[in-house]
């Protein structure tokens, strides 16, 4: 399967992330189109292209825009979830770095459509680079008359808000987000009520992934069969699929959904020299990690999870035999027992538990009754968290165990670090640790 | 002092949003903009502008990890140590940097003109392993290209992020943070190769 740049068609031009060099490839064209369709034309089109959430859940964009109640008399909210956080995911970041009027056309043309008068971009704290390039894209908006009252002369109006997080994964979790938002400790709501009928401030409130809003010009100015011509049908649409690790080239691939692990390893050149792939994970550290068997599967949403696993993020991250499982997962989980945000028993508890028995494999002092215990408590969070970042921390070591349980089994006489020589892994070479 | 200045700035923030208490997270940027740590006056300030209890200020302030409650410097210097980092190489980064610097996560360094963290997963992992000075983009750094950074920055030398501007210090950055706008959206490259692999590789016409 061939790449099809399309949110990165034009990276190359240093000049995109300003007004007039998004403009010179036809950027706002859908926007003038937009502004001319009736609201519910368009959230038709984009349920008709099948377009699903690029956040990691995948739920269908249209669908989640239609249960926003109408002539209901409150105010809508949209609100572009930017606090790309999880472990592996690295193409929010880009987006916004590198074709941030992409993501603002995309944010006003869906504010139109749910009839929100409000936008807000919430940009994890962590990455000035990407806050000051969308912060930028907005100025130059908003003094084109892009953003404001009465935009071209449509009637509509549209303030748009850049706002920095201060430093919390959880606030990813989009209850959590508005929560944050409204100035309030980072922590996810009961659903229900969902985010469409009481979201920010109560009022009805759409939420999406940046890489979702990116799509939706090229949508309306390309159409749904243009869209649906790529990926597959539960599946349609392009990715921004950031391929990281041990290949020879790291970076940024897209291509429609569907195309192969293997292909995408080609294209970033293999495996680094000498290297064989050990494992890898389709989609951030919360989604089951897979092997060498499973690179010929299309990445789409419904083969990932046929094959035990998640497209999640769609940022695949890969891993070479001299890297220790046993380390990999003991990390993960570190960062969940941090991350937690201690709202819920099963979690809060739970990743502090977790963390404990596998730094003692890490450190070659487990012992088999211990992979039990493991194997227990994941079982005792997943599916009994307030939140899905409990799931996704009682997902790593269940994952590894299927494939590698022979590394744990080591770890109870021999550390990670004896079994797999961490200097091995590095990137770069003629260091001793 | 939190300066009027500083509290324009705060009625600032709380006008852009529909209910005030919003500009909270960005307010507490601002105190860390003026005074290096998010101090007790600080604290103070926020509750006044917002009419809430210091006591749900302190609550925020202390839920969020980029707030600091005590003087982090000069500069931020931040290493993620996430597993994909990690693994690649952060782990010896850190280790590098933290005996140059003389500190420990999350604490000053020796002569107190740096700060330094483990950081978790900063969405670069393509360029790992990654470092953040003020949380700026420090790619693909080594644990000797780490410690060149830092002696540059020691020594009051010009240091550029490798996607992003030139570096200021902290709290220049927590400024751009608070306000979610600065002046440097022109200056500096943010796309680079990595950013451009795919793309390259299909306008070369490689593809069959
Ligand atoms: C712990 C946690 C962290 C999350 N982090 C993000 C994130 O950084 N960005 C994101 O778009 N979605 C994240 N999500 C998913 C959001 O809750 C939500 O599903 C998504 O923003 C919806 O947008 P989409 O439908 O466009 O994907 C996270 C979920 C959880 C449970
Ligand atoms: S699952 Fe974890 S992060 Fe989610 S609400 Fe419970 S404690 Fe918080
Ligand atoms: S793991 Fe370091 S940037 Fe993602």
């Amino acid at each position: 399967m061939k790449l099809t740049p399309v949110i990165t068609e034009h990276w190359d031009d240093p000049e995109l992330y300003t007004l007039d060099g998004y403009k010179s490839h036809g950027g706002y064209e859908a926007l003038a189109k937009a502004l001319t369709s009736d609201p519910d034309s368009i959230i038709a089109t984009v349920k008709d292209s099948g377009l699903r959430g690029r956040g990691g859940a995948g739920f269908p964009t249209g669908l989640k825009w239609s249960f926003v109640p109408q002539n209901d008399g409150k105010p809508h909210y949209l609100v572009v979830n930017a606090d790309e956080s999880e472990p592996g995911a690295c193409k929010d970041i880009p987006i916004m770095m590198a074709n941030p009027h992409a993501l603002l056309e995309g944010v006003i043309i869906s504010s139109f459509a749910i009839r929100a008068n409000h936008a807000f971009i919430y940009i994890r704290g962590e990455v000035p680079a990407a806050i000051r390039k969308v912060a930028f894209a907005v100025k130059q908006a908003r003094e084109a008359g892009l953003i404001g009252k009465n935009i071209q002369g449509s009637g509509f109006d549209l303030e748009v808000t850049v706002h920095a997080g201060a430093g919390a994964y959880i606030c990813g979790e989009e209850t959590a987000l508005l929560d944050s938002l409204e100035g309030y400790r980072g922590q996810p709501r009961l659903k229900p009520p969902f985010p469409a009928v009481a979201g920010l401030y109560a009022s009805p409130t759409v939420i999406n992934n940046v890489e979702t809003i990116a799509n939706i010009p090229y949508i309306i100015d390309r159409g749904v069969d243009w869209f649906r011509q790529f990926g597959t049908e539960k599946s349609p649409g392009f990715k921004v699929f950031a391929v990281s690790g041990h290949v020879q080239r790291p970076g940024i691939y897209e291509a429609p959904l569907g195309i192969t692990m293997r292909e995408l390893l080609d294209f970033a050149g293999g495996m680094r020299p000498g290297a064989e792939l050990k494992f890898w994970l389709p989609g951030g550290s919360s989604v089951p990690m897979l092997t060498a068997d499973h690179l010929d599967l299309p990445l789409t949403y419904e083969a990932m999870v046929e094959a035990g696993s998640m497209l999640g993020t769609g940022t695949p991250m890969i891993f070479d035999q001299t890297v220790s499982v046993v380390k990999a997962v003991t990390r993960w989980l570190e960062f969940y027992k941090h991350e937690s945000c201690g709202k819920c028993t099963p979690c809060r508890e739970g990743t502090y538990w977790i963390t404990g028995v596998l730094e003692k494999f890490e450190h070659g002092n487990g012992t088999t009754g211990e992979m039990e215990t493991l194997t227990t408590l994941c079982g005792q969070i997943a599916g009994r968290s307030f939140c899905a970042l409990g799931d996704a921390a009682a997902t790593p070591y269940p994952a590894a165990i299927k494939y590698f349980s022979d590394e744990f089994t080591a770890a109870t006489h021999t550390s990670a670090d004896e079994q797999f020589d961490p200097v091995a892994s590095y990137v770069f070479s003629g260091v001793r640790a | 002092m939190i300066t009027e200045s500083t509290r324009i700035k705060m009625r600032e923030l709380a006008g852009r949003y529909p209910n005030p208490r919003s500009a909270l997270l960005p307010m507490l940027h601002l105190v860390q903009a003026e005074q290096d740590e998010v101090t007790t006056e600080g604290i103070a300030a926020c509750a006044q502008e917002l009419e809430i209890t210091q006591a749900e200020v302190t609550a925020v302030a202390t839920f969020y990890t980029m707030y600091k409650h005590s003087p982090v410097g000069k500069h931020h210097i931040g290493v993620c140590i996430n597993t994909l980092c990690g693994l690649l190489g952060g782990d010896a980064v850190y280790d590098r940097v933290a005996e140059r610097l003389g500190a420990t996560h999350n604490g000053p360094s020796a002569d107190g003109n740096f700060w330094l963290e483990r950081i978790e997963c900063q969405a670069a992992c393509t360029h790992a392993p990654v470092m953040t000075v003020d949380w700026e983009f420090m790619d693909d750094v080594t644990p000797q290209s780490a410690v060149d950074v830092i002696d540059k920055l020691a020594a009051g030398e010009e240091v550029w992020s490798t996607r992003g501007p030139m570096i200021r210090d902290f709290q220049a950055t927590e400024h751009t943070l608070a306000m979610a706008e600065d002046d440097l959206a022109t200056i500096g490259n943010c796309v680079d190769e990595k950013m451009l692999a795919g793309l390259k590789i299909a306008k070369s016409g490689a593809q069959q």
